[in-house]
């Protein structure tokens, strides 16, 4: 039963950053019909940039968040710019291939750069973990959390609140008729584009400091993403959240009892069993898959 | 037009080791050849169904592995004192079960994902093949997961005359992975003129008319998925073969992305692509490694893929052939007249 509670606390940690992942990549894979490739390195920049600006310029933690959420939406602004704008109207394989393309060449960039070495973050909390009855649980892990689910608050808010948050609505719904309606489709699209990649690059950021930080790093980070997406249904934010939480858990019980081997086997066993038995998601209204 | 065409590149590639000497040359040609061969088999689905396997790697490395195991032999605890032994068997033999266990994961896993098509295909390929490469990687009583597989015999063939020849040489794995891809070739050319090939066009162009006028469109993408398969699983036991040290890494998903920029920078659908697109994109390493470290390379790489996808979108192949004067069959497979007859042929 403590193990139980135990691995029900990590997946809370663990969950609220895999949501901001999904978050990102189901806003970008529904309104755009992009499969986006990319998305896991902008996890890895995102972890990177946490890595620079606290030890290469050797700035604030607290500050470093932020930064990496500005720098992921401004290269993700960048490629949706030069990558996919020329592309509008092109088939889905398509783009799926220019992403793989892009991915590759960055993914090799970050290696150039930065070295294939694993890379510590160091952060200022206590090195004694929180202890509560049988579970305990690290500040930085805590923080993670906390963080995780403001962001997830805010992008909720301006996906459900704000006006561009409507013009996205309108546009997943039915492009054509919202540039009729006056809506400036290709800068939605920027702008999904570019808020997914900032929420990917936070997922980065938070986890970095928990792990370590390596090139290659977003390749599961992406896969893990689509496993989100899928189960939480195309475009559903509200079934991203509960997905991410969903493989998390599935991730956290299979390492706990099955092996620690299998823990990333999790999310492809959800992606395989979720589109054979129920491929619309599980919690999609009607919506035509392929 | 086109066979003598064939005819005349079969006979260039014959010809390549006799003025070529260079060893390290050979050795990129030997993997580039046993990478076109899984990029002909992609091409089968990608080209003439339209359906894309980011997961082909998979039966490469399922291949690969049933081939390695079944020359070397294994000694797995099941369960309690239960054991499965198996002692070694030739090489061939692995080989031939190496093209019939990775036919029979096509079957399975086109069994399973056809049910979804486009980016959801693309997924649950991927899944699967992640799938595979953590069970490699974790069962160690019989993969030895990161520890690999070494040591892995060389393919003995018997020849009329010859007696039995063991392929260790360079030059006779050459001459292997060039018949192998010959008789793949040739395989995937009957297919794809075949009324099953027909089929196969035709619900790539327009799925829900294939459906009505009577196409089979499981068993038609299940046959081309269990092909396709076989063949990744003969270019993935050449390869156990040839290297003889196998991991967890051949099912690393940029070998499937080599494939892919193989068969879409030649040419999706075209017969040719894959081979013009392998040739080109096996031997740029080679080309780009005395000039650009590493990482540069797989930077141009990337950077290549993008720029044929926005120069020429529909590959090299349809892009130059009419302009080099034979069009017709390499270019865009026929489109497909859907009359009662053709549905009757499948009914």
């Amino acid at each position: 039963m403590d193990q139980l509670l135990q691995h029900v606390v990590n997946m809370l940690v663990l969950g609220g950053t895999y949501a901001l992942l999904g978050i990102g990549l189901t806003l970008i894979f529904g309104i755009m019909n992009v499969v986006n490739f990319t998305h896991g390195i902008l996890y890895t920049f995102g972890a990177y940039m946490m890595f620079i600006v606290v030890h290469q310029l050797g700035l604030n933690f607290f500050l470093a968040l932020p930064v990496a959420i500005v720098a992921g939406w401004l290269l993700g602004a960048a490629i949706e710019i030069t990558l996919l704008r020329p592309l509008r109207g092109a088939d889905i394989d398509t783009t799926m291939l220019v992403m793989i393309g892009a991915w590759i060449a960055m993914q090799s960039g970050a290696l150039w750069i930065w070295g294939g070495v694993a890379k510590s973050i160091d952060n200022p909390f206590p090195e004694a973990p929180l202890v509560i009855g049988p579970v305990s649980v690290s500040w930085l892990r805590l923080f993670v959390l906390f963080a995780a689910a403001l962001l997830i608050v805010i992008a909720y808010s301006l996906i459900n609140l704000t006006k561009l948050g409507k013009a996205m609505r309108a546009t997943f719904q039915d492009s054509d008729t919202a540039a009729l309606m006056g809506v400036n489709v290709s800068w939605i699209y920027t702008s999904t584009f570019a808020i997914g990649s900032s929420l990917a690059a936070a997922a980065g950021a938070l986890l970095g400091p928990v792990y370590v930080v390596f090139p290659q790093m977003g390749d599961l980070a992406a896969v893990k993403a689509f496993a989100i997406v899928i189960l939480g249904g195309l475009g559903n934010i509200t079934g991203a959240v509960i997905g991410g939480f969903i493989l998390a858990l599935a991730e956290e019980l299979g390492a706990g009892y099955v092996s620690s081997g299998y823990r990333d086997a999790m999310g492809f066993l959800i992606i395989i069993a979720v589109l054979v038995f129920k491929p619309t998601g599980l919690f999609a209204r009607a919506e035509r898959v392929g | 037009m086109t066979r003598t065409v064939s005819l005349i590149t079969l006979a260039f590639f014959i010809s390549v080791p006799l003025w070529l000497k260079d060893p390290y040359l050979l050795n990129a040609l030997i993997t580039t050849g046993i990478f076109i061969i899984g990029a002909m088999s992609m091409n089968l689905l990608l080209g003439f169904t339209g359906q894309l396997s980011l997961g082909h790697i998979a039966f490469f490395g399922i291949g690969a592995y049933v081939s390695a195991l079944t020359s070397l032999g294994y000694d797995v605890p099941i369960y309690g004192d239960f054991h499965i032994v198996h002692t070694p068997w030739p090489p061939i033999a692995g080989f031939a079960l190496a093209v019939v266990i990775s036919g029979f994961c096509g079957y399975l896993v086109g069994k399973l994902s056809f049910r979804v098509r486009g980016a959801y295909f693309v997924i649950v390929t991927i899944s699967f093949a992640e799938v595979v490469r953590l069970v490699a990687l974790n069962w160690v009583e019989l993969t030895q997961g990161p520890l690999a597989l070494t040591n892995i015999p060389s393919i003995t063939i018997g020849l009329p005359y010859l007696g039995y020849l063991t392929l260790k040489t360079k030059l006779q794995n050459y001459y292997l992975v060039l018949a192998v891809a010959a008789v793949s070739y040739f395989l995937i050319s009957r297919l794809v003129h075949s009324h099953y090939g027909r089929a196969m066009r035709g619900l790539m162009e327009n799925e829900t008319l294939a459906v009505s006028v009577g196409i089979d469109v499981t068993k038609a993408l299940t046959l081309t998925a269990v092909i396709s398969a076989a063949i990744a699983g003969a270019a993935g036991s050449l390869y156990a073969h040839y290297i003889r040290i196998i991991d967890p890494e051949v099912f690393a998903f940029i070998s499937t992305v080599t494939m892919v920029i193989m068969v879409v920078s030649g040419g999706k659908g075209s017969l040719a692509g894959p081979v013009v697109g392998g040739v080109i994109f096996g031997l740029l390493p080679v080309l780009l490694r005395p000039i650009m470290a590493p990482e540069a390379q797989w930077i141009t790489y990337g950077l290549v893929l993008i720029a044929i996808l926005f120069v020429l979108p529909r590959g090299i192949v349809p892009a130059l052939a009419p302009k080099l004067g034979f069009g017709r069959p390499q270019i865009r497979p026929k489109p497909v007249v859907m009359t009662e007859r053709t549905a009757e042929e499948h009914a």
